[in-house]
C-alpha cells in the first residue's frame, strides 16, 4: 500500500479529516513539505506564517488551507522572478554550471534547440574538457539541434575553448552562446576557481557577459542543494536555476528554500531526456505538482 | 553551516545535571533536536520517525552515567541505533562458482554508474581479477564512448560490440549483453561489469528492460548506484529498483562533497541491502569500502565526540 505517498494525497487526507483548521492539520502539512525536500527551516517558516494567517482569516476547511499554502509557496517563488534582461550587444552568453551529473550537457542541447525555435542563431561551447566523452556527448546534441559547437580536445584548457567560442560568436554575430561546463562539487576550491576564471574571460571579451549563469540542479537533490546554490553563486555568479528530472517522483522542493534564502529564480525545468523536454518555469504548475492541483 | 548536534543537545540537557535519570520530559527537547539534525542530513522522514521512537525507548529511564555527560550518553544511543540500521559487518562481494561473475549496475540518470563501473573494474584488477566491461546504454548520447574512454584509462578489457545501425531498444541491449558474456568467457575474464542506461524507477519500459537483463544474465551482484546528495525521494527510487530487481548492494557516489549522506540510511532501510562502497571523486581510484561508523559521524555532523563515546 502506497497510501499518502505523494504530497497531494497527504493533503487530500487532511482535507477529508479537517472540519476546522487545527494544529493536527498544520502538523500534517508540515510533514508533507518536509517530505518534498523543502527543509526544516523553510518548512517551519511557511507553516508558522500559515498558522498566523489561519488565525486571522478564519479558515473554514482544509481546502482553503491548501489554497493558502499554495499561494504562500507560489509567492516565495514569484518574488524572485525578474523580467528577461536586455542584451545590448549580442551574443547573449549563457553559462551552465552545477555538480556532477545533474543534466548540464543535456540542458545545453535542449536550450540550443529552444532558442533556435525562436529564430535565434545559436552557438554551443564544449567547455567540459575533463569528463570522458563529454565533448562527443555535446556533439550529438549539436547534430540533434542543428547547432554548431566550438570545442578543443579532451584534457585541454576549458578557458581556451571558451575564448575561441566567444570570438567565434562575436565574429558570426550569433544571438546566443551556450557554454557547457564540467560538473564539479562546490567544495572543490580549485575547480570553483576555474569557473571564476571562465567568467572573467567571458567578461573581458563580451562586456556585461555572462548574461545568465544557470545552476543546473537535479530535482532529487536534498538539503545539500542550498549549499550548492550558495557556493556556485559565490564563485560563478549564478543568476538562476534549471531544475531537471522533474519527470521522476521527486518534486524539487529545495528550490523553494533556495528562492527564500538566496533569492534565486527558477528559469527552466527539465522533464525528460528528449530534446523537447525543457519548459520555462511556471510557478503555478510547479506548486500544483508539489501540492496537488 | 549547521549547528553541531552535540551543541544543540547540550542546550537541551542544560537542566539535567543533578538528576539521576533521563526522563520523558527532559529528553523531549533533545529528541526534537535529533529529529531536525537527521532531517537536515536528508534521512527519510519515516525512517526518522522510527529512529526517534527507538531512541526514546532506549534513553528514557537510563541512569546518567558518570563517564559520559547526558548529551554524550544520548549521542551514543543515537549513534548505536544508526550503526545498527546501516549494518555493522563490512560488506563482501559475491563471486560465481563458475566464471564469469556478472555485476549489473543500476540506477537513476547521472548517479555515477559509468564512472563507478570503471572504479569497480580497477578495484577488481587490484585484487587479481580479470574484469571485462560492457556498456548496454544505447540511449544516452556518447554513453558507450564514455565507458570506452574509462576502460582505456585503467587498461581494462572492454567488449565494444557493434550496434550495426540497429535501433536503440531492448533487443539491441540484450544482444550486446549476451555477446559480452560470451566474449568474457572466451577471453578468460572472470568478471563482467554491465553498465546500463540511467532510468527512472517509474519508467515501465526501461524497468522492464532491467528485468529482462537480469533474467538473461543471472547476475551475482545487482548494485544500486545512488547519489549521496539525494533527498527524501531516495526511498521511492530505491524501493522500486529493489522490488523489480532484488538488489544485492548499494554504492553511494559523490561522497567527496559535503552532503551528509542521510540517503544511505533511507536506502538501506527500504532495501535491507548493505552499502558496499563509496565513490570519493571522479578518478578511477577514488573508491573506498563503506564504513558505517564514518558515515554516522558525518550524518550527525560530529567526529571528535565519537572517539570519546567509543571509549566509554
Ligand atoms: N529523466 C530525465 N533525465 C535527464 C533530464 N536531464 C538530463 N537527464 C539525464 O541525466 C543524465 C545526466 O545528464 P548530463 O546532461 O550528462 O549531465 P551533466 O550535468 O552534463 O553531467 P556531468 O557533465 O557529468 O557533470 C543523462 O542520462 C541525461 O539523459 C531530465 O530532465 N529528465
Ligand atoms: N565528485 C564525484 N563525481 C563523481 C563520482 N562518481 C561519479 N561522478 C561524476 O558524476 C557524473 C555522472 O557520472 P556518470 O558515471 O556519467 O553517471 P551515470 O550514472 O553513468 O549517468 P547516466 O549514464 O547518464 O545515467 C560525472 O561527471 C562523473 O565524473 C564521485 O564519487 N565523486
Ligand atoms: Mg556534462
Ligand atoms: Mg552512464
Amino acid at each position: 500500500t502506497r497510501t499518502r505517498d505523494s504530497l497531494g494525497e497527504r493533503i487530500e487526507s487532511v482535507i477529508a479529516l479537517t472540519r476546522e483548521v487545527d494544529e493536527g492539520a498544520l502538523e500534517e502539512l508540515e510533514m508533507s513539505l518536509l517530505a518534498s525536500d523543502l527543509g526544516v527551516t523553510t518548512t517551519t517558516e511557511i507553516i508558522d506564517a500559515l498558522r498566523e494567517r489561519a488565525k486571522r482569516q478564519q479558515i473554514r476547511d482544509g481546502a482553503e488551507l491548501k489554497e493558502l499554502l499554495k499561494a504562500q509557496i507560489k509567492g516565495i517563488l514569484d518574488d524572485q522572478q525578474r523580467p528577461p534582461h536586455v542584451v545590448n550587444s549580442p551574443p547573449e552568453v549563457i553559462m551552465m554550471v552545477g555538480v556532477n551529473g545533474t543534466g548540464k550537457t543535456t540542458t545545453t542541447g535542449k536550450l540550443a534547440a529552444y532558442f533556435r525555435a525562436q529564430g535565434k542563431s545559436v552557438l554551443m561551447c564544449a567547455a567540459d574538457t575533463f569528463r570522458a566523452a563529454a565533448i562527443e556527448q555535446l556533439e550529438v546534441w549539436g547534430q540533434r539541434s542543428g547547432v554548431e559547437i566550438i570545442k578543443t580536445r579532451q584534457g585541454g584548457d576549458p578557458s581556451a575553448a571558451l575564448f575561441d567560442a566567444l570570438q567565434a560568436a562575436k565574429a558570426r554575430s550569433n544571438d546566443v552562446l551556450i557554454v557547457d561546463t564540467a560538473g564539479r562539487l562546490h567544495t572543490k576550491n580549485s575547480l570553483m576557481a576555474e569557473l571564476d576564471k571562465m567568467r572573467r574571460t567571458t567578461q573581458r571579451i563580451v562586456p556585461d557577459a555572462p548574461h545568465e549563469v544557470l545552476l543546473v540542479m537535479d530535482a532529487t537533490t536534498g538539503q545539500n542543494g542550498l549549499q550548492q546554490a550558495r557556493l556556485f553563486t559565490e564563485s560563478a555568479g549564478v543568476t538562476g536555476i534549471v531544475l531537471t528530472k522533474l519527470d521522476g517522483t521527486a518534486k524539487g522542493g529545495i528550490v523553494v528554500a533556495i528562492a527564500r534564502e538566496l533569492e534565486l529564480p527558477v528559469r527552466f525545468v527539465g522533464v525528460g531526456e528528449k530534446i523537447e523536454d525543457l519548459l520555462p518555469f511556471d510557478s503555478a504548475a510547479f506548486v500544483d505538482s508539489l501540492l496537488g492541483a | 553551516m549547521f549547528e553541531n548536534l552535540s551543541e544543540k543537545l547540550q542546550r537541551a540537557f542544560k537542566n539535567l545535571r543533578g538528576q539521576g535519570t533521563i526522563s520523558e520530559e527532559n529528553i523531549g527537547e533533545a529528541l526534537r533536536e535529533i529529529r531536525v539534525g537527521l532531517l537536515e542530513a536528508d534521512v527519510n522522514l519515516n525512517v526518522v520517525k522510527d529512529l526517534i521512537e527507538h531512541i526514546r525507548a532506549k534513553a528514557v529511564g537510563q541512569e546518567v552515567m558518570t563517564a559520559l555527560s547526558p548529551t554524550e550518553q544520548v549521542i551514543k544511543i543515537v549513534r548505536d541505533e544508526l550503526i545498527a540500521l546501516l549494518g555493522k559487518d563490512t560488506a563482501r562481494f559475491q563471486f560465481a562458482s563458475k566464471p564469469p561473475t556478472v555485476i549489473l549496475m543500476a540506477g537513476l540518470q547521472g548517479s555515477g554508474k559509468t564512472t563507478t563501473s570503471g572504479k569497480l573494474a580497477a578495484w577488481l584488477q587490484k585484487g587479481g581479477h580479470r574484469p571485462m566491461l560492457v556498456s548496454v546504454d544505447v540511449y544516452r548520447p556518447a554513453a558507450r564512448e564514455q565507458l570506452k574512454v574509462v576502460a582505456k584509462s585503467i587498461k581494462a578489457n572492454l567488449y565494444e560490440g557493434d550496434t550495426k545501425g540497429e535501433v536503440a531498444g531492448t533487443p539491441l541491449v540484450e544482444r550486446l549483453a549476451k555477446e559480452a558474456r560470451r566474449e568474457a568467457v572466451i577471453s578468460g575474464c572472470d568478471t563482467l561489469i554491465v553498465d546500463t542506461a540511467g532510468r527512472l524507477h517509474i519508467d515501465e519500459d526501461l524497468m522492464g528492460e532491467m528485468e529482462s537483463l537480469k533474467k538473461l544474465l543471472s547476475p551475482q551482484e545487482i548494485l544500486f548506484i545512488a547519489d549521496s546528495m539525494t533527498g527524501q525521494d531516495a526511498v521511492k527510487s530505491a524501493d522500486e529498483f529493489h522490488k523489480r530487481l532484488a538488489l544485492t548492494g548499494i554504492i553511494l557516489t559523490k561522497m567527496d562533497g559535503d552532503a551528509r549522506g542521510g540517503a544511505a540510511l533511507s536506502i538501506r532501510h527500504v532495501t535491507g541491502q548493505p552499502v558496499k562502497f563509496i565513490g570519493m571523486g571522479e578518478k578511477p581510484d577514488a573508491f573506498e569500502p563503506f564504513h558505517p561508523d564514518r558515515i554516522v559521524s558525518r550524518i550527525l555532523g560530529m567526529g571528535d565526540i565519537m572517539t570519546l563515546i567509543e571509549k566509554a
